[in-house]
């Protein structure tokens, strides 16, 4: 009886030392779709945080990172903000970060403002919507920046009229608004425009009239996902070129590109993060992801994921754990390094991601499907919106 | 002009998908007045068996096809003795809420099982490509799933309308007690019934992954064109059901060619017309 008092009092004394070390670990709410139409990110993004983890430890500054992962379950703007605020007031997080679509983040940023709890945006590529929340900064990318750079490209290969087909929402607008503003400064001249709803798996019609135009090119942005392998099958089995088409990266995303197979060849794409980019930094990076998710495929999501992770460490770090939300966001404004997808800063104006910007076109390598980088534009910012 | 025929054909190739993965509905839905959501989860297992099968296993895309067909007709008929046959007398409220369940619970076993990206599907040479016929370029795929459903809807209208499994099932709709009083086994009858329609969702699933894609999020979204046609063609009436599916699939892709502004609308505008006008649809009988 009395050997088991004593163990049961060692017990609880080894839990009380456990728990001081414990005593104040670093809390980050951690808000992605880990159901519904955006799934694959929300799981792609927890095999960064393991790559994170096994590359930098789970502790900074003396401090136990603690990620707690909530499920937004899509585009739910209503489900981002209340799981966001039972983050700030039940969890008391130091971070939020994750936001994959872009009227979850809408939500959730008023939030951070008033909480002052900085929120690290993976995603949500809509331009502009950082201005009215200072807590918030974005490590993705905006379509109108993709958009801008494809109008530059088109016109340096003397496209003289191109057609534009974009998902109808808010991204695609203002990609499709970018691309015709800045081509036609250029002098190029839009040969139509057609939007899809986001629900439409059948876009034959759309195929039609861009067929009937005949442009020298056809300019494309969908939301990455099921959809875009689909549009290029279909595109490819109207009797087009795929060589025609200049998109934005989503329609070529590592994660899809498989499912559109010889369809994709030859499409030229701008975009942020490119698998097969040649650097140290990259090539460490799909080592380790491959290691961790050996069957899941290396697109740009989990990619910003461990660079938001990586940022985070910085500031702890740099306040030897003594955060202050108003240091902090001065220090994620002097955010700098390089990322697997290349050299990554945060602009200090608008807490926007500079980048530089890839040129690829989809090849077949080894018998894989692949983009690949044939020219870049280095530190490039969101441009705002055209419409 | 020519592009118009392109369209046509777009439409009538959709029309013929959307049959495929309809035909099933019909029957369990329409024939059986058994309000089934979980037809599409049915075709999504389909879906991932052919996929599966031909991606990892490498089999031959017809064998493939097949045994997605058999597949779907194992899981619909296990269902159906299990949860399903309970609630046959069971209010249409109670059906839909049982049935969504088991849609959501399908989204989850793919997402957990097969992942949650987006599958392809491999076809032979022979179905990929184009046949050019005199100016007309035809998409062979296209072609195939025409000329197969043409060949489900000649033999189920057969097998319904001029046999005695047909004229047993269609018995046992009218009345269940009358029938079984016959010494038909209606609960048998139901079973096989169901395993058919369940067959059909599955080749319906296979078939179409090319042209639609597969991931988990599958079942719900093709549920409500699904419903539209079989509700629109009249329940219980399989060729009301294949005109509805060439009505939809050829509105919506012209409509979405003439006017892509408010393309993919019109079909939702043309259902609520057709059933304001003809409650019973556009084959079925007034209930």
């Amino acid at each position: 009886m009395i050997a088991r008092i004593v163990i049961v009092a060692a017990a609880m004394f080894a839990a009380c030392i456990s728990a001081r070390a414990d005593d104040r670990p670093l809390k980050i709410g951690w808000l992605m779709s880990y159901t519904g139409p955006g799934a694959a990110a929300g799981a792609a993004s927890d095999a960064a945080i393991e790559v994170f983890f096994k590359t930098f430890g789970k502790s900074v500054a003396g401090r136990k990172i603690e990620i707690i992962r909530r499920d937004t379950t899509g585009p739910a703007p209503d489900v981002a903000r209340r799981l966001a605020q039972e983050l700030i007031v039940g969890e008391k997080v130091d971070f939020l970060a994750g936001m994959d679509y872009t009227p979850n983040t809408m939500a959730v940023a008023p939030l951070s403002t008033s909480a002052k709890v900085p929120l690290l945006i993976v995603n949500s590529a809509t331009s502009g919507i950082l201005a009215k929340h200072p807590f918030a900064v974005r490590f993705g990318f905006t379509t109108t920046e993709m958009a801008q750079q494809l109008a530059t490209y088109a016109s340096k290969q003397q496209f003289k009229s191109v057609y534009t087909f974009v998902h109808e929402y808010e991204p695609g607008l203002d990609a499709e608004a970018m691309f015709i503003r800045e081509f036609k400064a250029a002098g190029g001249a839009i040969a139509g425009s057609v939007r899809a709803p986001l629900k439409a798996t059948d876009f034959s019609a759309y195929i039609q009239r861009i067929k009937d135009a005949n442009p020298d090119a056809v300019f494309v942005f969908m939301a990455a996902g099921e959809l875009p392998p689909i549009f290029l099958r279909q595109f490819k089995e109207a009797g087009l070129d795929p060589a025609k088409i200049i998109g934005i990266g989503d329609i070529t995303d590592e994660s899809s590109l498989p499912a559109a197979g010889d369809a994709a060849l030859g499409v030229v794409t701008a975009f942020h993060y490119t698998q097969t980019h040649e650097s140290v930094a990259n090539s460490e990076f799909a080592r380790t992801y491959k290691s961790i998710a050996p069957d899941r495929p290396l697109n740009f999501m989990p990619v910003v994921a461990y660079d938001v992770l990586k940022a985070i460490y910085q500031v702890v770090e740099a306040q030897k754990g003594e955060l202050n939300p108003d240091r902090t966001m001065e220090l994620l404004k002097q955010t700098k390094f390089e990322s697997p997808r290349g050299p990554i800063s945060i602009d200090p104006a608008t807490r926007d991601i500079v980048q530089t910007v890839y040129f690829r076109k989809v090849e077949k390598r080894d018998g894989q499907i692949v983009n690949v980088e044939f020219a870049s534009t280095p530190d490039v910012k969101d441009p705002g919106s055209a419409r | 002009m020519l592009g118009f025929v392109n369209i046509l054909l777009g439409g009538i190739a959709y029309g013929f998908v959307l049959f495929l993965m309809a035909g099933g509905l019909s029957i369990t839905l329409g024939l059986m007045g058994f309000a089934n959501m979980a037809h599409a989860a049915l075709a999504m297992v389909g879906g991932y068996t052919a996929a599966l099968l031909i991606g990892k296993a490498g089999w031959p895309f017809l064998a493939a096809v097949v045994m997605a067909g058999l597949t779907a007709a194992l899981t619909g008929a296990i269902l159906e003795r299990t949860l399903f046959r309970r609630l046959y007398q069971a209010s249409e409220l109670e059906q839909v809420l049982l049935t969504i369940g088991v849609v959501y619970a399908a989204i989850a076993a793919a997402t957990y099982l097969v992942g949650p990206e987006q599958m392809a599907i491999a076809v032979p040479a022979w179905l990929d490509g184009n046949l050019r016929i005199g100016p007309v370029d035809l998409n062979r795929y296209r072609l195939f799933l025409i000329v197969t459903g043409l060949v489900l809807l000649v033999s189920l209208v057969g097998l319904i309308e001029h046999t005695t499994f047909g004229a047993k099932i269609r018995a046992a709709v009218f009345n269940r007690r009358m029938t079984a009083s016959c010494g038909i086994d209606v609960d048998k009858l139901y079973a096989l019934a169901f395993a058919l329609g369940s067959a059909l969702a599955g080749i319906g699933g296979a078939l179409s992954v090319k042209l639609l894609g597969l991931d988990p999020n599958f079942p719900i979204k093709f549920l409500t064109e699904l419903l539209i046609v079989v509700s629109v063609g009249g329940l219980g009436s399989l060729r009301g059901t294949f005109l509805a599916a060439m009505l939809f699939g050829i509105i919506d892709v012209v409509g979405k060619y003439l006017l892509p502004e408010i393309g993919a609308f019109i079909i939702y505008a043309t259902a609520l017309a057709l059933l304001t006008v003809r409650p019973q649809g556009l084959v079925g009988r007034p209930r």
